[in-house]
């Protein structure tokens, strides 16, 4: 056999060729994801878990159990000030000034000509202090951004990217999993003013200082798999006291430990953006069919708002391209890079693609022209390495949980 | 860990070749190899009466975050393919040198540059 791989991520633009880079780096938890038989990939500089063992088996274990993760790779930037606030409005497109300390908000960083440089979820852990993470492989962009763009605020910008583990547990089985080791969060004031006592206070995009199993973590209901679940940020001396007491307490409900292959197409099936795949600098979030995320109504200017004023006309009067969810009806895999087709002429391009556990069938997200992009288009097909299979144009997300 | 039978022989492309008995022999892939895949999702099999040439490619696997093109190991017509894998690839992975095999050769030309167990399983470890 020869094997074609299709990585996980590719390295961000920015970064250097692989034959410059740097020997990659290890997480805490490594030597233990060793132990437990990983195959390793390098993933943005990092030496990451692939997979322990299938990881169909694993994708399916967040889908119905419960999946524990190592994403040490993430990049988490500290941001503290009177102005923090100000200064995030400033230098990223959504209203962070607006946001409620213990809740987060998915947004985006951009260039002043609109492009996509990263995007982000950023906790707003208190009045004066936020956590923007980024993906590992934009972290180094989105630090200079921000420190550059922290000129004239009274807000100071901190590389964090080394003081964080960060483990997340994934699927419905992740709350009991996690009540199971007397969580204890920070009093804080939800929406009505109450203070939040326990897990269940604590909501989906919500995140907050407190402890598991005695360890202090910031706890987020956040994840990146369609599921219910929790992001457990500590200290790298701690991360695997943390995973080992996950891992016992998660036995009986069938949690298992989880690799980025199945991180990906978790994410795949609940339609969300990877950053190199979907999201480029070449993009704006309107382009992305992101809009939403872009607060023209907050306060104060921001990098970007003129060039993504017009990519928003742009994208309502005349979109170029349309991102849209594709189903095989055939078995081959769609990968990024490949052709899709319609009466023999190239009419987009495939972004991100894999067999999908869940539909059973191969699935794939791709732009496309618009007078293709609508659901149920007739003869659209991807280029198959020089087959053309036919696929289906449906709407995104390809799955999502029942609540 | 991954196994090795003593009874096969191995391209150095990761298949492996069963003795010839009357004049047939069946080829897979290792486990070695399938491990390295991961979950096979699809296999695309040469048809039944076409020629493969050993060293040549003849057909692909499909992983969740690979291709694979296959090679066959021996020259010869197919006689026969799995449609037990091709209806359930996850075989290749469960039982690489059993339920996992991918066809079935009449062989015209023995293959003189395969490895043995013990050959190929330095190979796959270097």
């Amino acid at each position: 056999m020869s094997t074609a791989e299709f990585p996980t991520s590719p390295e961000s633009p920015e970064s250097p060729a692989p034959s410059a880079a740097p020997a990659p780096r290890r997480t805490a938890l490594d030597a233990l994801h060793r132990s437990l038989g990983a195959t390793m990939t390098d993933f943005a500089g990092w030496e990451m878990p692939l997979r322990y063992g299938s990881e169909r088996d694993e994708h399916t274990a967040v889908r119905t159990r419960a999946g524990l993760f190592d994403l040490s790779h993430m990049g988490e930037i500290t941001v503290t000030g009177p102005q923090a606030g100000a200064l995030l409005n400033y230098a990223l497109v959504g209203d962070l000034a607006a946001l409620r300390p213990g809740r987060a908000r998915y947004t985006m960083i951009c260039r002043a000509d609109g492009g996509i440089l990263d995007d982000l979820i950023v906790y707003r852990l208190a009045e004066q202090e936020y956590l923007v993470v980024a993906n590992a492989a934009n972290a180094q962009v989105v630090l200079d951004a921000l420190t550059e763009r922290s000129a004239g605020f009274d807000a100071a910008v901190r590389d964090d990217r080394d003081a964080y583990a960060l483990l997340a547990v994934q699927g419905p089985e992740s709350p009991g999993i996690l009540k199971s080791l007397s969580p204890k969060v920070s009093a804080s004031l939800d929406q009505g003013g109450a203070p939040i006592a326990d897990l269940d206070g604590l909501k989906y995009y919500a995140g907050l200082p407190g402890t598991v199993a005695g360890v202090p973590a910031l706890i987020a209901r956040t994840g990146y798999t369609g599921e219910d679940g929790f992001e457990l940020f500590v200290q790298p001396e701690h991360a695997v006291e943390l995973w080992q007491a996950l891992t016992a307490a998660g036995e009986d409900a069938g949690l298992v430990p989880c690799g980025l292959a199945c991180r990906d197409t978790l994410r795949l099936e609940a339609g969300m953006p990877l950053y190199g795949h979907e999201l480029s600098t070449e993009l704006t979030p309107f382009d992305a069919g992101l809009g939403r995320v872009v607060k023209f109504d907050k306060e104060g200017d921001f990098v970007g708002r003129e060039a993504l004023r017009e990519a928003a006309d742009r994208a309502r009067e005349n979109p170029p391209r349309v991102l849209v969810g594709l189903v095989a009806e055939g078995r081959r895999v769609p990968r990024a890079g490949y052709a899709v087709t319609a009466g023999g002429t190239v009419i987009g391009e495939v972004t991100s693609g894999a067999p999908s556990p869940t539909l059973g069938r191969p699935i794939a997200m791709a732009y496309v022209d618009a007078a293709h992009a609508a659901p149920g288009t007739p003869g659209v097909r991807v280029d198959i390495r020089g087959s053309q299979e036919p696929y289906e144009v449906v709407a995104l997300p390809f799955y999502k949980r029942q609540k | 860990m991954s196994q090795t039978p003593e009874n096969l022989r191995y391209s150095k492309e990761h298949e492996w070749l069963s003795p010839v008995e009357d004049g047939v022999a069946t080829v897979g892939i290792t486990e070695f190899a399938a491990n390295a895949l991961g979950d096979v999702v699809y296999a695309q099999l040469p048809e039944v009466g076409s020629t493969v040439t050993a060293g040549e490619t003849c057909g692909e696997l499909e992983s969740t975050k690979s291709v694979s093109d296959l090679y066959s190991p021996v020259t010869g017509e197919v006689v026969e393919i799995n449609e037990d894998v091709v209806n359930d690839p996850s075989l290749v992975n469960s039982a690489p040198f059993e339920g996992g095999w991918l066809f079935k050769v009449r062989v015209t030309e023995e293959p003189s540059d395969l490895l043995s167990a013990a050959e190929y399983a330095e190979h796959a470890a270097g």
